[in-house]
């Protein structure tokens, strides 16, 4: 378990080494505060979507998941990208709501980035690994976890290199867009090095 | 006609989905690291963007507002699942070599972009054409950098070995980092910097600027 978490919040990143999210990652971090709200954002619609869509999928969509009702030659699992992509839309809807009813400082905080999340690809990413992977349910709940909490790391990191980036003299075609591009590279670098952990 | 054929042809460079929109960039680093990969990939997503801005763009007047969005990524996710079930059935070992990362189209911020910001307000005939330009745009990226990766990592081109590795007994020592994540990023970092030296129009304007006095110190 402890290698999966490991695993997941460095040397298998999903912002630097699988590239998920990288639009958003590149768009939503030009200030510190900002890409630490979508960061905590996605960390908790990540360790929610990844355990549910395991259980959708183990239990409706598996070949073979519609034995108990007589069917067993039923594979559904080509419906697994519309059915993700709906529990993630609602989820996403869920926890805006309930962050609206019960915590509204929070959700002011976090409003803006939840449709974001949506369409950000490192969630239906997280969970088409989990299935690529056949994950557990329990391992399912620590590589979302893990995961979630892996990109936040990384769009906080680069949020504040960014913000001291301002300031550096860069050749004028690298200026904004291709200086990221080159910065994310580096990290990227440092977090493959990762790798080399022991747990 | 001379602005059907802008529309196509001005997304190849001028205002390129992935160096300039910053649209779609995941899978434009992620399926990079042979040419074979990122043609397929190319053509799968050009495919969907062309199919699903036409759909779109034909129920553009039907789609209530409040929902627009579901209505464009379940679009958007049957188109993907059609191809993604082609893709398994003719070339079954590219698609596992593309992993997720064709499923990952659904939310590829390009495709859901163009339909958002184009097929939702266009008739069918000029969204087409859009997401056709767009989608050559992407592949032109794509293409380019899976050229790059490919040749120098491995020495080779579609499989077929054009500089002889020192392995093999020729001069060529292949770079490992090129078939590594990081080197994506730089490989694209690259590519932005070579067009807007070409085109210094889309250089972006910095923040701030060193002072005269600080600039000849």
């Amino acid at each position: 378990m402890s290698d999966l978490l490991l695993a997941a919040l460095f040397h298998e990143n999903l912002a630097l080494t699988s590239f998920l999210g990288i639009c958003t990652f590149l768009a939503v971090s030009q200030r510190f505060e900002t890409a630490l709200g979508l960061g905590l954002a996605i960390i908790v619609v990540q360790t929610m979507t990844v355990p549910i869509n395991n259980l959708i999928y183990n239990g409706f969509l598996l070949d073979g998941a519609w034995a108990w009702l007589g069917l067993p030659e039923v594979d559904l699992s080509y419906l697994k990208l519309i059915a993700f992509i709906g529990t993630i839309a609602a989820m996403v809807q869920i926890l805006e709501m309930f962050l609206d009813r019960y915590t509204p400082a929070f959700y002011r905080a976090l409003g803006i980035f939840l449709p974001l999340i949506t369409v950000n690809c490192a969630v239906l990413g997280g969970s088409l690994f989990m299935v690529e992977r056949q994950y557990s349910f329990l391992e399912s709940i620590v590589y979302g976890f893990g995961s979630g909490a892996g990109w936040a790391l990384a769009i906080v990191a680069f949020a504040a290199i960014r913000e001291r980036l301002k300031y550096s003299d860069i050749p004028a075609g690298l200026q904004g867009l291709g200086s990221a591009f080159l910065v994310t590279g580096l990290m990227s670098l440092g977090f493959t090095a990762f790798a080399r952990i022991e747990p | 006609m001379a602005s059907s054929w802008n529309r196509l042809v001005s997304p190849l460079i001028a205002n390129n989905p992935v160096t300039l929109q910053i649209l779609g960039i995941c899978s434009a680093l992620a399926v990079t690291t042979s040419l074979q990969t990122a043609l397929v990939m190319s053509a799968a997503l050009t495919c969907v963007l062309v199919m699903s801005s036409a759909v779109i763009s034909l129920i553009r007047n039907h789609i209530p507002n409040v929902i627009r969005l579901i209505v464009q990524i379940v679009v958007i996710a049957s188109l993907v699942v059609v191809i993604d079930e082609v893709l398994k059935a003719f070339v079954y070992e590219i698609s596992r070599q593309l992993s997720i990362f064709v499923g990952l189209i659904v939310t590829n911020c390009l495709v859901l972009g163009r339909a958002e910001a184009f097929a939702m307000h266009n008739p069918v005939w000029p969204s087409i054409l859009d997401g056709l330009g767009n989608g050559l745009g992407y592949s032109l990226v794509l293409i380019v950098v899976g050229i790059v990766r490919e040749l120098l990592g491995q020495g080779s081109l579609l499989g077929i070995t054009v500089l002889t590795p020192t392995s093999e007994g020729g001069w060529f020592e292949p770079i490992g980092l090129m078939q590594l994540a990081p080197s994506g990023f730089f490989v694209i970092a690259i590519l932005i910097w070579a067009i807007r030296s070409v085109r210094v129009e889309q250089t972006e304007v910095p923040d701030f600027a060193l002072t005269q006095t600080e600039a000849h110190r």
